[in-house]
């Protein structure tokens, strides 16, 4: 399309409406959830004022977004104890997870062997487990991080472990025509077509190590033994201090959209040229 | 541009020959029977035949992907891996790395760095021609010049014997034959051999100077066909009553291989 073309092409009645049609999906898609995220909050206030809900039970947003504000040194500080717990753990089951899915697919029999323990980690509720960890472990960011681990790391076993096993038959046959060692395998073939497989386990890792991290802190809190988010909101739970409960809860939140936000940018970034996943869909 | 080195009349050294060569599957399935084949330094034979007769299955015996239940494999001299290419049906490129890569990787897996390999892989797409593409990614590029990485990355290492299974078979008519007579120049400047497996009449007439039709069920060698036109064959012989005269030659042997064909049934060619 060159600038030439441009001022005499006509569109036919068919052709114009579907640009029309992409230029108010492309607004929507922004606009849409906005207003309804508006409208929503906008409702909660009306529900607090109409039926004149004291503040102990729902607080207004305006009443929350003060608590923010307010509470900020308090909240933050605790934000950051769950965000190091956070990373910590995502950081750790990245490496526990590919680790683990490279040494299974050295062999099918490891796999074999030790994939249901991975499962049995996996399905076993973390509430449930921790009162044991509480007892073998002493140190708290171990006993935190340790709870976060086992409920992150199991997509990105999982995922790594397919992608390292769907390697175009094609291409292994290629490699081994070429003499190519089993670790040139894992380097030049198994590891990068595993990785949109890697990333996307990546992705749900990144929610639920947060996830992992507010629930060991719930439970560890509970003894008072912690002073991440969690801790805050079992805290203002006790003292009926809705609003900074609410405020808690919003900063949770927050972080984890942040998180799903930009392991999903670091993600395009990589695949962007070459996967299907990532590519701008053509006509 | 030099001849090329002999006719089916065969004068030029053995390279390779399958001596009563058979292949079963664990699932009871016979893929080849009592395969006989020579196949001489310089060659470009065509393996002609109705799918299930063991093509491809004898082409991946002579690469070594697999291993015949009965027969042997005689190599004349000794043959290693490194000097065999081999060209699938699909391109069979890493999607990640770009054209230059992907060239390089037969290299790269003899430990030979970018810097040392680079000469090699730049000559080789020049020969393909592909310059100028180097930082593409398979992605980007049509399906005939994907086909062109795949030849390029085959031929890198400077293989003896150039085995290709069906590579042209998905491309559109136009680019097939570019890419068949681009093949031929390549092979004509190097003397390579190639054993080229192919289920078109045409192109097996065009490019080889033998045809061997196999027949299925059990696979088996049915015929063999020699083409004796000289290269280089061009536009020219692909529209020459000699072409049509070989290809109708092909053609009959080739219904007769399929009639002589057990099985359920076959569809009509």
């Amino acid at each position: 399309m060159t600038a030439i073309e441009q001022p005499v092409l006509t569109l036919d009645p068919e052709e114009a409406g579907r640009v029309r049609q992409e230029r108010l999906e492309r607004i929507g898609r922004w606009v849409l959830p906005l207003a309804i995220m508006i409208l929503a909050i906008w409702f909660w206030d009306r529900i607090c004022v109409w039926n004149e809900i004291p503040k102990y039970i729902l607080p207004r947003p305006g009443v929350v977004l003060q608590t923010l504000y307010d509470d900020a040194g308090l909240l933050f500080s605790s934000l950051l104890v769950t965000l190091r717990i956070t990373f910590l753990s995502l950081l750790l089951a990245v490496i526990g997870g590919v680790g683990l899915a490279v040494l299974f697919a050295q062999s099918k029999w490891v796999e074999m062997s030790f994939f249901p323990f991975a499962i049995v980690l996996q399905v076993t509720p973390i509430v449930a487990i921790f009162p044991l960890i509480n007892i073998y472990v002493n140190n708290q960011t171990v006993k935190l991080l340790l709870c976060a681990w086992i409920v992150a790391f199991f997509p990105i076993l999982s995922n790594t472990t397919l992608g390292l096993n769907s390697v175009d038959r094609n291409l292994r046959d290629m490699f081994k025509l070429n003499g190519a060692t089993r670790w040139q395998q894992l380097r030049y073939l198994r590891l990068p077509a595993a990785m949109p497989y890697f990333l996307g386990g990546w992705k749900i890792a990144g929610g639920l190590s947060l996830i992992g991290a507010v629930v060991a802190e719930f439970v560890a809190g509970a003894q008072g033994q912690s002073s991440g988010l969690a801790s805050r909101i079992i805290e203002a739970g006790y003292r009926l201090n809705a609003p900074r409960l609410f405020a808690a809860l919003i900063l949770i939140s927050l972080t984890g959209i942040v998180i799903f936000l930009v392991l999903s940018l670091v993600s395009h970034l990589i695949l962007r040229r070459w996967h299907e996943s990532a590519l701008k869909q053509e006509r | 541009m030099a001849q090329a080195p002999m006719t089916a009349s065969g004068e030029s050294p053995m390279l390779l020959a399958l001596r009563h060569v058979g292949k079963v599957f664990s699932n009871g399935v016979t893929a080849l029977s009592d395969v006989d084949l020579t196949i001489r330094e310089g060659d470009f034979l065509s393996l002609l035949g109705p799918s299930g007769c063991g093509k491809s299955t004898a082409l991946r015996l002579i690469a070594g992907l697999s291993t015949p239940t009965s027969g042997v494999l005689d190599w004349r001299g000794s043959i290693d891996r490194a000097n065999i290419g081999f060209v699938f049906q699909e391109p069979t490129l890493l999607p990640w790395a770009n054209v230059f890569d992907n060239v390089w990787l037969p290299l790269r897996l003899k430990g030979i760095s970018r810097a040392k390999a680079a000469p090699a892989v730049t000559e080789m797409l020049a020969r393909v021609h592909l310059t100028g593409f180097e930082n593409a990614v398979p992605r980007e590029l049509s399906g005939g010049m994907k086909m062109r990485v795949s030849i390029a990355r085959a031929m890198v290492t400077k293989p003896r014997i150039l085995l290709m299974d069906e590579p042209f078979a998905a491309l559109d008519e136009i680019t097939r034959f570019k890419l068949n007579n681009d093949l031929l120049e390549l092979w004509q400047d190097e003397r390579f051999t190639v054993v080229f497996v192919t289920h078109s009449v045409f192109e097996s007439v065009f490019l080889s100077n033998r045809v061997v039709v196999m027949a299925a069920r059990p696979g088996r060698v049915h015929a063999e066909l020699a083409i004796d036109a000289p290269y280089p064959r061009d536009e020219v012989f692909r529209t020459s009553p000699d072409y049509a005269a070989l290809c109708r030659q092909a053609s009959d042997i080739l219904v007769n291989a399929i009639n002589t064909s057990a099985g359920p049934h076959h569809d009509g060619h």
